[in-house]
Formats: structure tokens, sequence, C-alpha cells
């Protein structure tokens, strides 16, 4: 009988076990040469259209489906924009009118020829569809009303721009290399256009371009597809294709990584990048990426109004204990504005923790007995970071409550410069310096009425028609370098005097097999390159 | 006498259980409309009075109070709400959700996409859950308070109470990982998606459909890790059940009385006790089946397996009002249905329903 339950309790232990034994091991295999496979997380994509998309992993798509007028060197992202689809281009002596020559013998994915009139029709589509990332384009003063006359093709190879005032030629150029100015085939996109959309409808699941490679499918959620696109006038593609899995889960990437299913993973927690590093078949990089992580002071508190006050708290954050803790590998120490590898970056961090000096400072401000509201959205980096200053805070006396809520909430709080401190993150909206100029060191006006909501110098009702001159000069400025001068003098002067203690900038940290090279994730100023990929 | 009474009630009445069937049928659908609209009507409201505003979400935070109030007014929502509501119904009436904001596509085809791949999931979890659970608890009952007993139980209670997403885990760190025995996550090796026309969405039929065997094997090698978990889950609850459901069987009179004829063990256990326990169990294990066709978000995740779960989840957390509609309206429809079917089965397997 004791026989009879043991076998009985073998095989229920077997029946357990079948379905696992009942598939046959595998052999395994690396992914083929010319195939890059990724695995990252792609469900903020909503829409494929370049003249909508405005999403970090809608824009890897786009950057290598789309050429744009002007673009990057993806083997050297600091040298600025470079022609691409543009071959060259001159500037009137008024710095109003762009006239570019289109590069010759372009062809889209359709076969179809790259002229001007596809350039005017993606422009024009820009700004008559007027989408969320419109505005990069609508500061030019182009609106639908008179984009017949501002953006024109004059023939096949000439386009023509026209902006409504006088702005630096590397701001123009700059915003031509984001996303919303990326060209589409415009026989293609007007055979798909339904009820006035501009073909919306259709290229938001489609694509209609002259880059590198082709979209073959996109399943939301799931993966997308790309084919090399034999004709890409840089060159053909190493990879041929690229297939890019939504794998949501560090855990599981890591896992896809180190078995070799995928080439690329690109979004390992620290505890996975700290798991691989003794896998010598995976190599980790680290990219520089546009987030800034801060906090700012309200002017409308009277204490926090007090210049010594603000450089105080300045030097009560513990920015490299938290560099070194929790923010380890995904944040890097820096105090300016403009992130890293922006034009006119600052690599100066003239703050550190020294609790004796913030002392002295208050003690010289005449503030005691100092208590301050933190507020911050519910998200683990930024609570950790607001009570990280809780912490020093109090140890030059200064009591701290943390008031946590939603984006909406915080936000709305933000907005509405009802607030003491807050603890945040900006992130750049298009590669010229102009993107953090604008909202950090401007303010046209200070009054509540104003509702400059757009403008964090104007949430922290900070009043300085100084700077804001001084920004709006940089904005006009045509020479590269003096612009690039010019903003780095406003930050100076930013860093020391303003209620913003600029922390962290974002490092992304990207897990691949050791055979993989030369895969860019685009740093701070463009999104990632999949045709310079090599195995 | 009985034989004679039952023959004159089938020739007087020879419409009658027709017209009680019809009746019957026409309840069912009657409680079925009900219940849908119910339904919809709830997440309609919900969704109408959730903190997230679905226009934000189409338009962007940076949108023109123009643009805003034009898109607001494209979507119906300066409408009253019941108005929205029957427009909405309406359009649903003709399978039409709408377009999903987050996918940008009609959210009947991504339905008609992710659907599949959970009904393939769900339905190999619930074999496996069912095959093994029902004599897992069938062998407890009987060995009452004796080792099989505390084997089904410890393994059931290890199974019911660890987080599916580290078992989900540690399962691909060994089988996959270290083993190289499954698939790892995902439906399909990725250099196999594609390959077989999608008839039916779910792999394992679509292969076998087109013939082609290594895709058939390489979709058995990637579900059969997360459908063995979900398996498990499902197995450590039916087992339980089948185990009380079994002991109270097993202590009827009937069962004294069919020993007492001499009727062996195996028919006693397996024919007449289990045969009773039927009823009750189909319920317990049809719940379970439309608790997994919902979909399960982490294995989901975990696996990269691109279902109903995730779908619906990161609608509801992207305020994608018409992907949650008509999600929710799937979910629904998988209860009803299937309580149904478990109605229908009672017929079956008892008389007494008939």
């Amino acid at each position: 009988m004791g026989l009879m339950h043991k076998l009985k309790a073998c095989a229920l232990a077997g029946a357990l076990m079948a379905p696992i034994a009942f598939s046959a091991p595998q052999a395994k295999a690396e992914t083929p040469p010319n195939i890059l496979v990724i695995a990252t997380q792609i469900d903020d994509i909503t829409s494929l259209d370049p003249q909508e998309s405005f999403e970090f992993s809608g824009s890897d798509i786009a950057n290598n489906v789309y050429q744009s007028l002007v673009s990057f060197d993806p083997s050297d992202l600091s040298k600025g924009y470079v022609p691409d689809i543009a071959e060259s281009w001159e500037v009137s002596n008024d710095g109003k009118t762009f006239t570019f020559k289109i590069r010759p013998g372009l062809k889209f994915h359709s076969g179809n020829p790259v002229t001007a009139k596809d350039v005017e029709y993606s422009l024009r589509r820009a700004i008559g569809m007027a989408k969320t990332p419109s505005f990069i384009l609508t500061q030019f003063g182009f609106t639908p009303e008179n984009i017949n006359e501002t953006l024109k093709a004059t023939d096949d190879s000439t386009f023509v721009l026209t902006t409504d005032k006088k702005y630096a030629t590397s701001f123009v150029l700059n915003c031509l290399t984001a996303t919303i100015a990326y060209i589409s085939d415009s026989q293609v996109v007007k055979s798909h256009e339904a009820d006035g959309d501009w073909g919306n409808g259709w290229l938001k699941t489609h694509s209609a371009g002259s880059g590198a490679y082709k979209l073959v499918n996109w399943k939301p959620n799931e993966s997308y597809t790309l084919e090399a696109n034999p004709d890409f006038w840089r060159g053909v593609p190493a990879m041929k294709r690229v297939i890019v899995r939504n794998i949501q889960e560090s855990s599981t990437q890591r896992l896809l990584l180190e078995k070799g299913d995928v080439d690329i993973a690109r979004n390992l927690s620290p505890e996975d990048i700290e798991g691989v590093s003794g896998n010598s078949d995976v190599a980790v990089d680290d990219d520089l990426r546009g987030r800034i992580m801060y906090f700012s002071m309200s002017q409308k508190n009277p204490e926090l109004a007090k210049p010594k006050v603000r450089e105080a708290l300045k030097y009560l954050a513990d920015y490299k204990g938290m560099a070194n803790s929790f923010l380890k590998g995904q944040y890097t120490v820096h105090q300016a504005f403009l992130p890293l590898t922006y034009l006119g970056e600052l690599k100066d961090n003239p703050y550190s923790l020294n609790v004796e000096k913030a002392k002295a400072l208050l003690a010289e401000a005449g503030v005691k007995d100092l208590e301050l509201e933190i507020i911050v959205r519910t998200e683990q980096e930024r609570i950790e970071i607001a009570q990280s200053l809780q912490n020093t805070f109090a140890q030059a006396g200064i009591k701290v409550s943390i008031t946590q809520g939603t984006g909406k909430q915080i936000l709305g709080q933000y907005r509405s410069r009802k607030f003491d401190i807050y603890v945040g993150a900006w992130g750049p909206d298009y590669p010229d310096p102009h993107t953090n100029a604008d909202t950090f060191a401007s303010n046209p006006d200070n009054s509540d009425e104003a509702g400059l909501t757009g403008k964090l110098a104007w949430r922290v009702a900070w009043d300085i028609p100084e700077m804001t001159k001084a920004t709006k000069a940089a904005v006009q400025e045509g020479d590269r370098d003096k612009r690039a001068q010019m903003y780095i003098d406003i930050q100076k002067e930013h860093q020391r005097t303003s209620p913003f203690a600029i922390m962290f900038q974002k490092i992304e940290q990207t897990g691949r097999r050791s055979n993989v090279k030369n895969f860019v994730t685009g740093s701070a100023i463009t999104a990632a390159y999949y045709w310079t990929v090599a195995k | 006498m009985a034989e004679s009474a039952t023959l004159n009630n089938g020739r007087r009445g020879s419409s009658a259980p027709l017209l009680r069937r019809l009746k019957g049928l026409a309840g069912t659908l009657t409680s079925l409309l009900v219940t849908m609209i119910g339904l919809l009507f709830v997440t309609f409201i919900i969704g109408r009075v959730m903190p997230i505003d679905p226009v934000l979400a189409v338009v962007g935070e940076r949108a023109s109070p123009e643009y805003y109030q034009q898109v607001y007014e494209q979507m119906g929502l300066d409408q009253p709400i019941l108005i929205q509501f029957i427009y909405f119904l309406g359009d649903v009436v003709q399978g039409n959700f709408g377009i999903s904001t987050l996918t940008a596509r009609p959210v009947s085809e991504d339905i008609a996409r992710v659907f599949p791949a959970t009904l393939e999931l769900a339905s190999i979890a619930t074999l496996i859950g069912v095959f093994l659970g029902v004599p897992a608890g069938v062998l407890a009952a009987v060995h009452q308070g004796r080792w099989p007993d505390h084997v089904v139980r410890i393994f059931g209670l290890f199974g019911y109470s660890m987080p599916i997403f580290w078992i989900g885990l540690v399962g691909l760190l060994i089988f996959y990982g270290k083993l190289g025995w499954v698939g790892g996550p995902g439906r399909l090796d990725i250099f196999y998606v594609d390959v077989v026309p999608s008839v039916t969405g779910m792999i394992l039929i679509d292969s076998l459909l087109a013939g082609d065997m290594t895709i058939f094997q390489n979709a058995l090698h990637h579900i059969v890790l997360p459908a063995s978990i979900l398996g498990y889950y499902l197995m450590a609850y039916i087992s339980r059940m089948t185990r009380s459901f079994m002991l109270e069987e097993l202590s009827k009179e009937y069962v004294v009385t069919a020993r007492v004829k001499g009727l062996s063990e195996t028919a006693v256990i397996w024919r007449h006790a289990l045969g009773n326990v039927l009823i009750p169990l189909i319920t317990v294990i049809a719940l379970s089946y439309a608790n997994l066709l919902e979909g399960s978000v982490l294995t989901e995740i975990i696996f990269a397996w691109p279902g109903l779960g995730q779908y619906i989840t990161n609608a509801l957390l992207s305020a994608d009002m018409n992907a949650v509609l008509g999600g929710t309206v799937v979910v629904g429809l998988i209860f009803v249905g299937l309580n149904m079917f478990s109605d229908l089965l009672y017929k079956v397997v008892d008389p007494r329903a008939r």
C-alpha cells in the first residue's frame, strides 16, 4: 500500500512537471549578424506621425525613418546641426529669410523623389494640423493663415522659409532638427488625406519617409519592425532589420540580454545594471539625456525672496550624497539649466552640501526658525530627493514638511504660484538652448494676471527684466559661438542668483551585447540611431 | 402508471416545451441585455467622473485653448452625459468602440489583436489547472489527513501564497535563463513572428492550420511556462475546492450504500462521488477561467505577453476611455457568456436541471 502511495505521489509530481518537460530543450542562438533586436518600453507611442509624435519612443522611430532639412551627425553630436535633406542654405541679411537647396537624387521609400515641394507640404502640415509639438515651429510666427507665403517651395530644389522676426540662425536650424520638422512624402500622404486631416489618420500608424529604415509594422505595446532602406544616402545600414520589442520589466530585459535573445536592453534598473556588470558578454554604456532635476523657491514667500536665503538653500542640498545613493547611475550632478551637450552648456558645479556656510548665510539674512513646505509629485526618486532635502535643511534649523500629490495636483499648485518649494524635473522640448532659457531665465511680465504658466521663472514669481532681455538677445544672436557664450554668461548669473537650485541631469544606461557597436542613444539633443549599429 | 402519465404529458403539450424554451431564451437574452447595458453605463459614468481629462490625453499638455475646445466638442463632451451615453450605445451596437488614443487604431481592431493572446494563454492554463487540480483534490479528499493530503495542501498553499510576479521571474530565470528548457518572454521567438498568417490570432491554432510544426513547437515553447504558472495557481485553488466538495460527498449515505453493494473503490470515488461534485466544480472552473480571460496583468508584463489585461490597464492609466469601455464590454461578455455556458453544462451533467 505504501508503495502504491509513493507511485501515486510520483505520478502527481510527474504530471506537474509534464508541461515543462513536454517542450524539449532548444538550441540557443544569438541574434543573426544583420538583425538588431532591442528590448525597451514602447508603450508611450501614441502616433507615428512626425508632425504629431512627441514621445521618446516615437522620436526613436521617426529619427530612423524620416530625414529633415538639417540634422545631427551621430558620430559627433556636439558638432550641432549638419546638412541632411538640405545640402546648403543661405540666410538673408535681415536674418529672416532662409533659402535651402535640396540635396539632389534623394528618394522616399515609395520611390518618389524628395523635393522642395515635400518640405513645403510637411512644414505647412505641421502648422496646419496644430498638434502638440507645433509650438516648436509656430514660435517663428508661422500661422495657418500665412503658411502659403512663409513656407514656400520656389522650385523643386529650393525651399524658402521666412520668419516674422530676426532669430539666431542656430535657433531656427536647431528647431528644424526636431521631429516636428521631419519631411514626409507629400504624394503618399496626400493620397491618404480624409476630411481635411492632412493624412494624419493614416500617418499615425504608417510611415512615408526617406530615412535609413522603413517601417514594416507597429504593434502597439508589443513591437515594431524596421527594414533597411537600400537607397539611404548616407549608405546602406549594416543592420538589415531592426526589431524593437516592448519589454516592460527590467529583470525580463536583463534575462533576454544575458541569454543573447536581444542585442540591446534600454531600461535596466540600477540593480540589473550592477547584476550584468560581471558578465563579459554584456557591456553597459552611459549617455547623458536632457532631463534636469531641480528645486525652486517661490519668490512670493518673503523669506525665500532674500538672496542670501536662496543661496543658503543651494548649500543645503546633498548633491553628491544623492547622486551616489538612490540616484546612482541614473543621474549625475549638474547645476546649470542647460543640459550638458547643449549649445552653451556650463559645466561648473559650484554648490555642495555646506551646512556651516548655509547657517552663516541664514544668519546674515536675519532668518530664524524658518518653516517651509516642499511640494512634490508622488514619484519614487522625487520623493527621495524631497526627503533628503528635508533632512539636510533640518541640519541648518529649517523645518520642512513634505506634501505629495498627483502630477495634476502638484503642477496645479506650481502653476498657480501657491507653494514654497517645488521639487521636480524639466525636459527640453527641442534641441536648442532657448527651450530651457526661455522657461528658466525669462519672465516678461511677473504679474499674476499675466498667467505665463509655461515659464518656470513666472511660476516662481521671479522678476528679472535684465535676464529676460539677455535671453531675448541670445535667441537673436546670429553668430553661433557668440550665442553659446551668451548662454554661458546667463547661466552663471542664473546659478548665482536664481531661485532655482538645479541639481541633476539624467543619465541613460544601456545594456548591450559586447559584439554590438555604435548604438547611439542621441544624448540630450536627439533620439536613438539604429543605422550606425554594427555587429 | 408513471410511464403513461409522462406520455400523456408529452402528447398534450407538444408546443408547451418549445414555448417554455423560447420564453427561457428570451428571459436569458433580456437579462444579458440588461446586464450589459448596466455594465456599460456604470463604466461610462466612472470614465466621465474620473479625475483624468480625456481631452488632455488626446491634445497633450501644451495645446492651445482653442484646439482643446475643438477636440472637446469633437469628442461630444459638451453634450449632456445621457446623450453621450446614448450615442455611445449606438456605436457599440454597431461594433464601433471608437479609436483608441493610445494606439491610434480602432478599439475593435486592438481587441481582436490582444484578446486571442489572452484566450490562448488562459485556455491552456485552465486545462493544466483542471487536469492537475481535480485529481489532486480527489486524492487529498480520499486520503484526508494522511500524507497525500498534506502534500497537496502544502503544494497548493505554496502556489497560492507566492506572488505571481515572483514565481514568474524565478520560473523564467530557472527554466529559460539557466536550463533553456522553455522559450523566453513573448509569444514566439522574434524571428518567427508574423510567419504564419493570423486566422484566429491564437498562434498554436494558426500554426497548425498553416501546417507549420516549427512555429507550433516554438509557440508551445513560449506558452508553456506562463501557462504552467497560471495553471499552478488555478490548480491550487481547484484542488482545494475539489477536496472540500469531495469530502462532503464522500460522507453521504449513497457512498456507504455503494460500498456496501460491493462497488469498487475506483467506481465509488471517480464515477459516483466525483460525478456529483462536478456541478459546483463547473462553476468554480468557469469563474476561474473568466478571471484568467480578463487578462492577468502581472503575468503578461513579466512574460511580455501582449494580452487583454495589459491593454486595459494601459488604457486605464492613460485615460484612453474608448479602449477601457471596449475592454469592459469584452470582459462583461466573457463573464455573462461563461455563466450561460456553465448553466448549459449543468443541464448536461445534471438530469434534474434539464
